[in-house]
């Protein structure tokens, strides 16, 4: 693959990296727009299926742009993804970790936190919206969709064993 | 998370309970994965800049390679009917995860009641109306922050 595309990626991912308050899940939107609408680099279901490769996985769920890059520039993509959305981040939290003990019990910092968490939320409950939608095509897959999360918000099971089950289902062809 | 609050707290000692929870939720305010936010906190609290990137290293280079691995054996069996079958099981899960990732969230005392209209909106301008994330935040953002502001008044 082009340097440019490269690029790209470094762009995209960089930018995201400033905004991702609460992680993965509330930039999954903005990827999705970058990736499957902007840049065609694959299709929505592709997009989902890497996405429930990094639930899957171990480590952080940010993992799932190492597998974007690594999709659609080889290793070289997967380093500069993974790069440009853990840097700019990683640089602003390692600058504000020095100087934030300053700041304990100052009332603008807790609004601040007020006001951001709303937005988080909604962007959480958007890139849900969205991932479902990538994901699900059928009766049966949104109903796995939504036993999963009724199950996650009921008990404490861990989440693979969830993903497992879903994926047996789907072996034995219900979905 | 919880694994990583096991190891600070209670194996390695390197935080006090306390500690942990007050950069904890320094971290959820800050852009990035949180538990990523919180190796690098952990990091520069004991070696500075070094001690960020060691802990940094340390999180992501493992789950990195396993990852990237994963992503090779979904490109070479991925296209065979039980794996691409399986595959609509695991996504349809995966995006329930997220789906429960948010109302645990909407539902939690984090999210004052007065503040639930700025949720709505930004639902409304992301997944249904598909604006440009940065877009959006630039708007969305300052003027959520400054109803939190008033709202404490």
């Amino acid at each position: 693959m082009s340097e440019e595309t490269l690029a790209q990626l470094a762009m995209d991912f960089s930018a995201l990296s400033l905004i991702a308050v609460g992680g993965a899940i509330t930039v999954l939107p903005e990827m999705h727009r970058s990736v499957v609408e902007v840049h065609g680099w694959m299709s929505g279901a592709q997009f989902a299926d890497l996405f429930a490769l990094a639930q899957a996985a171990p480590g952080p769920n940010i993992l799932v742009v190492s597998l974007i890059g690594w999709k659609v520039a080889g290793l070289a993509g997967a380093v500069v993804a993974t790069a440009a959305v853990c840097g700019p981040s990683c640089v602003l939290t390692f600058a504000v970790s020095r100087i934030w003990q300053r700041f304990r019990g100052a009332r603008w910092r807790a609004a601040v936190e007020d006001g951001l968490v709303p937005v988080t939320v909604g962007l959480m409950l958007a890139g849900g919206y969205l991932i479902t939608r990538s994901a699900d095509h059928s009766w049966p897959a949104f109903a796995i969709t939504a036993v999963t999360a009724a199950v996650v918000l009921a008990t404490r099971i861990h989440p693979l064993w969830l993903l497992g089950a879903a994926g047996l289902l789907g072996l034995a062809g219900w979905v | 998370m919880p694994f990583a609050r096991r190891m600070l707290v209670e194996e390695r000692r390197w935080l006090s309970a306390e500690e942990f929870t007050e950069i904890l939720s320094l971290c959820q305010l800050l852009p990035g994965p949180n538990v990523v936010n919180v190796a690098v906190c952990v990091g520069t609290r004991y070696r500075g800049a070094w001690g960020a990137f060691a802990a940094f290293a340390g999180l992501m280079t493992a789950p990195f390679f396993i990852i990237l691995a994963l992503g090779a054996l979904h490109t070479q069996y991925g296209h065979l009917p039980a794996v691409s079958a399986s595959f609509r099981g695991i996504s349809a899960a995966a995006a329930g995860l997220v789906v429960a990732m948010g109302f645990k969230m909407a539902t939690s005392r984090r999210l004052r009641s007065g503040m639930a209209l700025f949720a709505v909106i930004t639902f409304i301008g992301i997944a249904l109306m598909r604006l440009p994330l940065v877009v959006f935040l630039l708007g969305a953002a300052p003027l959520s922050v400054a109803a939190a502001v008033w709202r404490r008044k």
